[in-house]
């Protein structure tokens, strides 16, 4: 199977899935992983998307944003989620809101920086320690139901979550030197 | 109004709550989100308004938050009230503010020079003598203000509730930590903001 609407890369399965349950706020940090989904959000009249200087700004922003009616999602690295456990634990998770988080995964499976590695592998942990609903898409077959399911129980239940786009899925920043 | 006046060191020394009040007096139906610390205590005691958030953490997210609510609700005034030290914590928002240009976004930002809250110690930007309305101003943000005094401050609140923003409002205040604390409740606190600006019924 592709996806929705017959989508056949990742990014487009994701554009697609954010697009039917009416996420439309995009604000990111940006990474080159992420660059086809973040040229798609930003050329699409649907989406709200723009880059923030920080990701606690973007986690602001969607917090408010869903208080105020509308849907959104943060897009950032494994070192700009690094950034983030203070405003997780004091905002999303104390006011329980249902915070949407996208990472691409840097870090593992071929990375070549030392201190990227580093940060990644405190990634998980912090998500654990929270109680922060995260799961790792591995798979283009099961990137629409992981994305759908994952955007519709955290607001069923208002709880933050976290979509980590693994380099099996997406191809990853390769070894480059 | 009174003549506008371009830098801190000339801008009187006024006190938090006596300014939140003289705000929220002029307040209809405009979203508040108070941050942490003092900024949202003295909103608690200017008087309960559903529309209100008080922020118990996240500190120097107090502007992103208002600008979230600003884009998800482009017809009501959201008014960010952010202690200086905070605000220092977070200063790229100003020019995510700038970049996004929301109209209906209010900055106010209570300039102690300190770290009220934990014990009174100079921020950095009071050692350099940082002008944080010359900071917004070259982020972008082309009506930055100093309010000199009272009645300019109230001046500047009832041009910003009226006309095209985004603003952003300094005031220069004293040292006195906020009157009373809000109560500690945050996810009680999140929902009634939610209806109190129609997101929820
Ligand atoms: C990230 C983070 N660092 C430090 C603190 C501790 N802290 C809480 S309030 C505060 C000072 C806030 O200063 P300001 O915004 O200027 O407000 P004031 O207390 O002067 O009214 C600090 C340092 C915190 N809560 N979060």
């Amino acid at each position: 199977m592709a996806g929705a609407g017959g989508a056949t890369t990742w990014h487009d399965i994701v554009v697609e899935t954010l697009r039917r349950n009416d996420v439309r706020l995009v604000p990111y940090v940006p990474d080159r992983v992420l660059t086809p989904l973040i040229r798609a959000v930003e050329a699409d009249p649907f989406f709200t998307a723009f880059p923030t200087a920080r990701e606690e700004e973007a986690v602001g922003i969607v917090a408010g944003a869903w208080m105020g009616g509308m849907r959104g999602i943060v897009l950032m690295q494994t070192s700009g989620f690094a950034t983030l456990p203070n405003v997780l634990a004091s905002l999303a998770c104390a006011c329980q809101i249902p915070l949407l988080m996208m990472v691409s995964e840097r870090g593992t499976l071929g990375e070549f920086n030392l201190g990227q590695a580093m940060v990644c592998r405190t990634m998980r942990p912090v998500l654990s320690a929270l109680g922060i609903e995260h799961h790792t898409i591995t798979r283009l077959d099961e990137t629409e139901f992981v994305v759908d399911r994952t955007i519709r129980q955290a607001i069923a239940t208002q709880a933050p979550a976290c979509l980590i786009l693994s380099p099996l899925l997406t191809g990853g920043k390769a070894f480059s030197a | 109004m009174s003549a506008t006046i371009d830098t801190r060191h000339n801008a009187k020394v006024m006190n938090r709550f006596e300014l939140t009040k003289l705000l929220v007096a002029k307040l209809t139906d405009e979203a508040v989100i108070g941050g942490i610390g003092n900024a949202n205590f003295d909103l608690w005691a200017a008087g309960r308004r559903p529309e209100n958030f008080y922020m118990l953490g996240s500190m120097g997210l107090a502007v992103p938050i208002a600008l979230g609510v600003a884009i998800a609700q482009p017809h009501r005034t959201v008014i960010a009230l952010e202690g200086d030290g905070s605000l220092l914590m977070q200063l790229g928002c100003l020019a995510t503010v700038a970049a996004r240009a929301p109209r209906n976004l209010v900055i106010v930002v209570w300039d102690n020079g300190i770290y009220q809250i934990t014990g009174g110690q100079k921020t950095p930007a009071a050692a350099a003598r940082t002008d944080l309305v010359a900071i917004a101003r070259a982020s972008g943000i082309v009506e930055s203000h100093w309010a000199a005094d009272e009645a300019e401050f109230e001046a500047l609140a009832a041009r910003a509730l009226g006309a095209p923003g985004p603003w952003f409002i300094a005031a220069r205040i004293d040292d006195k930590p906020a009157v009373t604390q809000t109560e500690r409740d945050p996810v009680r606190i999140r929902d009634a903001f939610m209806r109190g600006i129609g997101s929820r019924s």
